[in-house]
């Protein structure tokens, strides 16, 4: 219990990938779904950084940094996509949006 | 012992806080409690060892996104209270928690572990700086750049989508609204 | 001489191409006389052939490979041979005839392009079956006249009966062609090969089980074309089809198709005396049976389709004793003689708009003047009247029969060649002899058409001279057919033999004459008895078949369509339908469009892939322990 191992590491980057799966699912505000988002993003950044500490392997790094410059896009794309929808509909719902609806 | 402590301990915190996160009814606790979990999550980098990714993250996560969604939100509505799906949470959990444990089962069942290799080792004598930089230049030099360039058009996507004419949609208009704007459109031009 | 055999093949096959192009629309003389024209050529054709196989040469070509699996080579091969090249002059001479016949016979009728297209296919499918050098082309020609004979039998569909006699007459016929296949199978299994030449090299090593079970599955298929009993049924029944289809197919050619079979397959019959015997006994059996019913029959096609049947008895009698070429021979005889028969009695029908009971005719001899000569010839030819066909052929059968010391059978042939004399002279002086009956039913009868009187006359002229092409077509044949010569020792015997049968049949004759010359009205009498009874309804037979097989068949029919049909088999596909569709109304709510629903469901989507991936990480973890139960479980 006290020796922490790898596997604590993964069972934790699994609880919160876990938390952020339950606000995928849970959310209806765009906004607050992609806070969901960026907390998977963030539990498989510890998951990696886990995995390169224990086998002393630089790659689980690398991969957390590109997994952070693809949120940083993501972000900045999708927060532009949100204004320009609430420009035209003046809501931010996931319900309201039906236009792809066949 | 001071790992393990430092473990639990962030743990419990950030799990509470992303908990905080996708639960909430209001909008700024739930960024609020999101930029402390990211915080959070940057004390197991350096627990780890990654010290490097750890700064990253405060710098990127703390200080860039969240301060993207700030700006974000400050165009939303976000004073009223939240409606969330009803009725369906047991569903939801239960997915949630199912995925977990089979994430764990996977990661935990002996096949799996034993069969990563190192491609990229530390290099002895370096700090965690010293060595990432070496391998980000040498090994991972062409995603690297790639990023960058992700990166550059992720910006100028932020900055046409976020722009003035983006509140119409040609796709969503009718065939006369399009001949009735680009009548107006010749005219500004004249 | 290729180039001949591909005309003679082919031939038919663009006429009944060509008719078929104006199968829907109404009559065109074209069509009748390009056919007609094709016909001969394909008769010239075979005509040159016969010149070519006289010179003792034959012709053997492989048109194409037609499969070639593994062991299995099978090509689309034809062979022009002293037997085959018999077997094509008599089908197109007759069919030649028949055609330019039909050009009169059908004028009125408004399928008369179809008709032709269905006659000349059938032409070519004969031709297939009697040239191919292998029992699956034969097999392809011998389903080519089944499908032309129902085709044709039924030619008038809108009669409910003759829909039926079709029916039936396929229906008898693929209960024979299964017996027929089973035995091609067995050769190929046996023998490794469907050519002749080839099988038949092979055969001698085989056991004789084997070749008695090949011998009496291909004579099963002999059965139901050449309509043996108790196979029988359908042949009088076919007598629903146009006449010149009854002159045709079922008299001429195609149900000589059976004892083409046994002629053809020699080799092995000849390794097998028993099933000879066998075959025989029943062609005896059959000659009497089928004569006995014509005697009182009132149906002018169906007497003279009993006569065929009789007659393809006689023609078994004489292959199942060995005497293959005296089979071959009477067969080519009888098809001139019984396809005259039948054109003539299509006359009458005509003339008597298509009146079929022979008690309503009479005296017709003064106004169908040609057609009497024609007719009457044939019955001579087909009583054996010396010096027309018929004796020559029917006396060798008798012959055969006297000198392989088969008494009975011998006995049995010369009883139904008195039968024979007398219902086909009943028939004639019944139609053409005594009062005009025909005047109370208001006909008015008329002759045929001056050209298809000259194209039966090649047939009346065949019937007559056809025995002298004896010798000749003895030394022909004998090439390739086993030459025994049937000569009866003692020279006194033979000529008490042949003068003591001619005189029986001429008493019979002139008892039909003296009994039916002076006919008045039916001999009520006579019609209370129970033989009347046994034979005016064909022993009964169709009777059987149908109240213990048909109607037996039909109940059963309907218990499995009624329990098992509905309530199992369709209640399933029913079952899985509903299900398909229940399962689909329920699940049309994962694609209502709302992308958070969306996401959930890419969330158990997820789940599910997740666990497989742990099932199988699990799996492969364990392999050993799970074949170790599993073969547990399965010793």
């Amino acid at each position: 219990m006290m020796e922490i191992g790898l596997t604590h590491y993964l069972v934790l980057s699994t609880v919160l990938f876990s938390i952020g799966l339950l606000g995928v699912m849970r959310r209806k505000n765009l906004l607050m779904l992609f806070f969901a988002t960026e907390i998977l993003l963030n539990a498989v950044n510890v998951g990696f950084a886990a995995i390169s500490h224990y086998y002393n392997d630089l790659t689980g790094q690398m991969f957390a940094f590109f997994i952070i410059a693809i949120a940083a896009s993501e972000v900045a794309v999708g927060l532009g996509l949100l204004i320009a929808w609430y420009k035209r509909h003046g809501n931010i719902n996931l319900d309201a949006m039906s236009s792809m609806r066949g | 012992m001071f790992e393990a402590i430092a473990f639990y301990l962030f743990s419990i915190l950030t799990a509470v806080m992303f908990y905080i996160t996708v639960t909430t009814k209001q909008a700024l606790f739930a960024l609020t409690a999101l930029a402390a979990g990211m915080i959070f999550i940057s004390a197991f980098f350096f627990i780890l060892g990654a010290d490097f990714l750890g700064v990253v993250q405060i710098i990127v996560y703390t200080g860039a996104v969240m301060a993207l969604y700030a700006f974000g939100m400050m165009f939303f509505d976000t004073t009223r209270e939240l409606k969330e799906r009803s009725g369906s949470s047991l569903i939801t959990a239960g997915l949630s928690i199912l995925s977990a444990v089979f994430v764990v089962l996977i990661f935990v069942a002996p096949i799996v572990s034993t069969k990563i290799q190192v491609t990229a080792p530390l290099i002895a004598g370096a700090t965690n700086s010293q060595s990432v930089g070496m391998v980000l230049f040498t090994k991972y030099l062409v995603p690297f750049e790639l990023a960058a360039v992700m990166l550059l058009v992720a910006m100028i996507a932020g900055i046409v989508l976020a722009g003035k004419k983006m509140d119409r949609s040609l796709t969503l208009m009718a065939e006369e609204e399009i001949m009735i704007a680009e009548e107006a459109n010749r005219k500004v031009l004249l | 001489m290729e180039l001949y055999l591909y005309i003679a093949l082919f031939s038919p096959l663009v006429g009944a191409l060509f008719a078929g192009l104006f199968g829907a629309s109404p009559k065109t003389l074209l069509t009748g006389v390009v056919n007609s024209s094709l016909l001969f050529a394909s008769f010239l054709s075979s005509a040159v052939l016969l010149g070519y196989v006289l010179n003792g040469q034959t012709v053997h070509v492989e048109m194409m490979e037609w499969m070639a699996t593994g062991n299995l080579y099978i090509p689309f091969g034809f062979v022009v041979d002293q037997v085959s090249v018999t077997m094509m002059m008599v089908v197109t001479t007759v069919s030649t005839v028949v055609h330019v016949y039909s050009i009169g016979y059908m004028d009125h009728d408004k399928g008369f392009n179809r008709f032709f297209s269905y006659l000349s296919a059938f032409v070519f499918s004969m031709m297939v079956l009697v040239m191919s050098d292998n029992f699956a082309g034969l097999f392809i020609g011998w389903e080519g006249v089944g499908l032309c004979s129902w085709l044709l039998i039924g030619f008038w569909y809108h009669k409910e009966s003759a829909t039926w006699a079709a029916n039936e007459a396929f229906i008898m016929n693929r209960i024979a062609d299964l017996g027929m296949l089973i035995g091609i199978f067995l050769i190929y299994w046996n023998t490794g090969s469907l050519q002749y030449d080839k099988a038949f090299e092979v055969m001698p090593t085989l056991d004789n089980m084997t070749l008695t079970y090949i011998g009496v599955f291909l004579f099963i298929g002999a059965m139901g074309k050449s309509a043996q009993f108790p196979l029988h049924t359908w042949l009088a029944d076919a007598m629903e089809g146009p006449t010149p289809v009854s002159a045709l197919i079922h008299a001429a050619t195609m149900v000589t198709a059976g004892v083409y079979l046994v002629v053809r397959a020699n080799p092995l019959y000849h390794m097998i005396p028993e099933m000879g015997l066998f075959i025989a006994s029943l062609g005896a059996f059959v000659a009497m049976f089928a004569a006995t019913m014509a005697l009182v029959n009132r149906d002018m096609k169906r007497i003279i389709a009993y006569s065929t049947l009789s007659q393809l008895g006689y023609m078994f009698v004489a292959a199942g004793l060995g005497a293959y070429w005296v089979a071959l021979f009477h067969l080519m005889a009888h098809a001139f003689f019984k396809a005259l028969l039948f054109l003539g009695a299509g006359n009458v029908m005509h003339a008597m708009d298509d009146e079929l009971d022979p008690f309503k005719m009479g005296g017709l001899r003064k106004s169908m003047k040609w057609t009497f000569i024609m007719m009457t010839l044939a019955s001579v030819a087909l009583a054996g009247i010396y010096p027309l066909a018929g004796f020559f052929s029917k006396d060798a059968i008798l012959e055969v029969g006297f000198v392989e010391h088969h008494y009975v059978i011998y006995t049995v042939l010369l009883l139904t060649a008195g039968m024979t004399a007398f219902y086909s002279f009943r028939l004639v002086a019944l139609i053409f002899h005594g009062e005009e009956r025909y005047k109370v039913f208001g006909f008015h009868p008329h002759e045929a058409y001056k050209f298809v009187l000259i194209a039966m006359s090649p047939l009346a002229i065949l019937a007559v001279i056809a025995g002298s092409f004896k010798s000749t077509y003895f030394d022909m044949v004998t090439k390739i057919l086993p030459n025994t010569e049937y000569h009866i020792h003692s020279e006194v015997t033979e000529w008490t033999m042949i003068i003591g049968t001619q005189l029986f049949v001429i008493l019979a004759i002139f008892f039909a004459y003296k009994k039916y010359i002076k006919f008045k009205g039916e001999n009520k009498e006579f019609e209370k008895r129970l033989v009347y009874k046994v034979l005016i309804n064909q022993y009964y037979i169709p009777y059987f078949y149908e109240e213990y097989i048909t109607k037996p068949y039909r109940e059963l029919s309907t218990v499995f369509w009624k329990k098992v049909d509905l309530k199992v088999v369709d209640a399933t596909v029913d079952c899985i339908a509903n299900g398909i569709y229940k399962a689909g109304e329920n699940t049309r709510d994962m694609q209502n469009g709302n992308l958070s629903s969306m996401l959930r469901w890419m969330v158990a989507g997820t789940v599910i892939l997740l666990s497989l991936a742990v099932a199988f990480g699990l799996a492969v973890r364990y392999a050993d322990e799970i074949s170790a139960v599993l073969s547990g479980l399965g010793a």
